[in-house]
């Protein structure tokens, strides 16, 4: 705070949340290429000869990319519903602080 | 003239007349917005909606902007030939949904809102505060977007030609009439609303093409069997080439089409005009699955294809050719419609982020600054350069002048290393300055042109996968070692 009261101005409250949100997103990114990685890769580099299959699919294609699109939709879908915060989006006065 | 299939035709003129009407109906607010004086008020509806878009259809509108003709035509064909590793491959879009929204998310839009910008641009010249890299960024997108533009175009032609039986000429002229006038008429709403139609229709589109494909199939035991015994690498995520989809060159793809896409300005644009927090929310749940339905649906029958099609020499056409031969001509007419819906989201949003760039960032800006508060003035000129704009594409896609084929290889990737950087340390990085921006962006766009020709998988990467790296490093240098930006900057954008 001692650096915003030196450049003379209060920093809009509004953008501690939004930089959460946007570091929730990019982790949430970050686990979703690991999970697709690891799987697609972790089971798809045997011979296809030894495959194992789930649904008729192979394997590492059912892990990676279909559980992984259920399961990150369905994180996406709490992390934006648990975490995301409402707030106004228009200009802000100081007295609007309190209601943030 | 004689083979035209009537079938496949009719309910894509029914389809094409939904699209009419929603340009007729926005065409009110947008004229509504005409009489409007000063606050932007034509140009915020024009090119923003009046940032009215609520949760779905901020939804629909970003993912069939970024899901082109490459998801539904280019995707699925590649798919075909090179099977599950392809599908493995586009999977890595899967966060684009969440991704973009949560990062630009609400930071982007109360920015846009305290600056009043209505163009990713505006966001540039309020951030950086200076003349030269704006205008960098308005040649940059004039020139990308309108070669970008000329291959949708030739591929929704080639489409409706394929489907409909009529001359490739006629189908360009029709389908140029159709996306010029909503989009000319109906400003950001229009295009908003009908790739919400449009995206429906996909949707819609693509489970009923899924479900017959596996039908036809004999099931996905079955056909990933047969795949299996056309040639064993389909099934795996290395495809049937060696050397070919590594897994670097794999899972840079998360870069391109995953993480990156927040730097393409049609994206941008839309994290900046939804109505509230709410919507936003709304928008990444639907976003998300809607996303996740299309991509996975569209490969899945792209590499199941070589199954119930096989020997298509084209993979570009065992889309049409999947519905053509599962379907009654009728509902082939309907489903087609999606891919075709998919490449006019994709041009409609890359239209009017050319229209803004040259009247809001360019015209009122350096030429004409009174402009902004004559509603009636900046409608014209709006209107005007929509036309011109439509018809210098036009030409470029009935004859492509070999800049333009040349310009288009480097569009997506010209557009992502010039705008990213500058979009996202502009927003989160205080010390974020023009020199800075100026450095990445010639890094940027410079190596990759570089690499492209002299280096293509750099340690087995995708080609951007460098470039963006090198233009980041640049930018924090630079920026660290030259002048911060001004207080009246840095309070503008973090201050209250």
């Amino acid at each position: 705070m001692d650096d915003h009261k030196k450049e003379g101005f209060i920093e809009d409250p509004r953008y501690k949340q939004c930089n959460k949100e946007a570091l929730m997103g990019i982790g949430l990114g970050i686990l979703n290429l690991i999970w697709w990685y690891v799987f697609g890769y972790g089971l798809g580099s045997k011979a296809p000869e030894d495959y194992t299959y789930i649904m008729g699919l192979p394997m590492w294609f059912f892990m990676s990319c279909i559980v992984g699109a259920v399961l990150f939709s369905s994180l996406a879908i709490i992390m934006v519903s648990k975490f995301f915060k409402d707030m106004p989006l228009d200009k802000i006065d100081l007295e609007d602080e309190d209601n943030i | 003239m004689t083979n035209i299939h009537w079938n496949v035709l009719v309910p894509l003129i029914l389809y094409f007349l939904g699209v009419f009407l929603i340009g007729f109906y926005s065409m009110r607010f947008v004229s509504s917005a005409q009489k409007d004086e000063g606050h932007n008020g034509f140009l915020s509806e024009y090119l923003a909606g009046g940032r009215d878009l609520g949760g779905f259809v901020l939804a629909m509108t970003l993912v069939t902007t970024y899901l082109s003709a490459g998801s539904f035509i280019g995707g699925p064909g590649a798919a075909y030939t090179f099977g599950m590793a392809w599908v493995f491959l586009a999977m890595t879009q899967m966060p684009t949904g969440y991704f973009t929204l949560a990062v630009l998310g609400k930071k982007f839009a109360i920015v846009a809102r305290k600056i009043n910008a209505v163009t990713i641009t505006d966001f540039i010249r309020e951030r950086y505060k200076n003349d030269a890299l704006v205008i960098l960024c308005s040649l940059s997108i004039i020139a990308f977007f309108i070669a970008a533009m000329g291959a949708q175009w030739i591929g929704a032609a080639r489409l409706i030609e394929g489907s409909v039986g009529i001359p490739y000429k006629v189908a360009l002229i029709f389908f140029a009439i159709t996306v010029l006038i909503y989009t000319t008429i109906g400003g950001f709403r229009a295009v908003a609303l009908t790739d919400t139609l449009q995206g429906v229709i996909m949707t819609i589109g693509t489970i009923a093409l899924f479900i017959a494909t596996i039908h036809a199939g004999g099931g996905v035991s079955n056909i990933i069997q047969k795949m299996y015994e056309i040639n064993p690498g389909l099934i795996t995520p290395y495809s049937i080439k060696e050397g070919f989809a590594t897994k670097a060159w794999v899972t840079s793809f998360w870069i391109l089409v995953g993480f990156a896409v927040v730097g393409l300005p049609s994206v941008g644009m839309r994290a900046m005009s939804y109505k509230d927090s709410k919507s936003l929310k709304q928008g990444i749940i639907y976003g998300t699955v809607v996303s996740i339905v299309l991509i996975l649906g569209m490969h899945l029958i792209g590499a199941f294809g070589i199954v119930v099609v096989p020997g298509i020499e084209s993979g570009d056409l065992v889309i049409p050719t999947i519905t053509t031969k599962l379907f009654p001509a009728w509902i082939a007419g309907v489903i087609l419609a999606g891919p075709l819906a998919a490449v006019m989201s994709t041009v409609d949003s890359q239209l009017l982020i050319v229209v803004g760039a040259i009247v809001n960032d360019l015209y009122a800006n350096y030429m004409n600054p009174s402009i902004k508060k004559d509603g009636r003035k900046t409608a014209k000129i709006s209107f005007a350069s929509t036309l011109i704009v439509g018809v210098l594409v036009f030409m470029t896609a009935f004859n492509p002048p070999p800049i333009m084929v040349w310009l288009n290889l480097y569009a997506n990737a010209g557009l992502i290393s010039t705008f990213l950087w500058p979009i996202i340390l502009g927003l989160y990085w205080k010390r974020a300055n023009a020199p800075g921006a100026f450095a990445s962006i010639v890094t940027g766009v410079g190596t990759y042109v570089l690499f492209s020709k002299v280096w293509p998988r750099p340690l087995g990467m995708h080609t951007i996968g460098m470039p963006l790296i090198l233009s980041l490093i640049a930018f924090v240098i630079v920026s660290v070692s030259t002048k911060k930006p001004s207080k009246e900057i840095i309070k503008n954008f973090w201050g209250i």
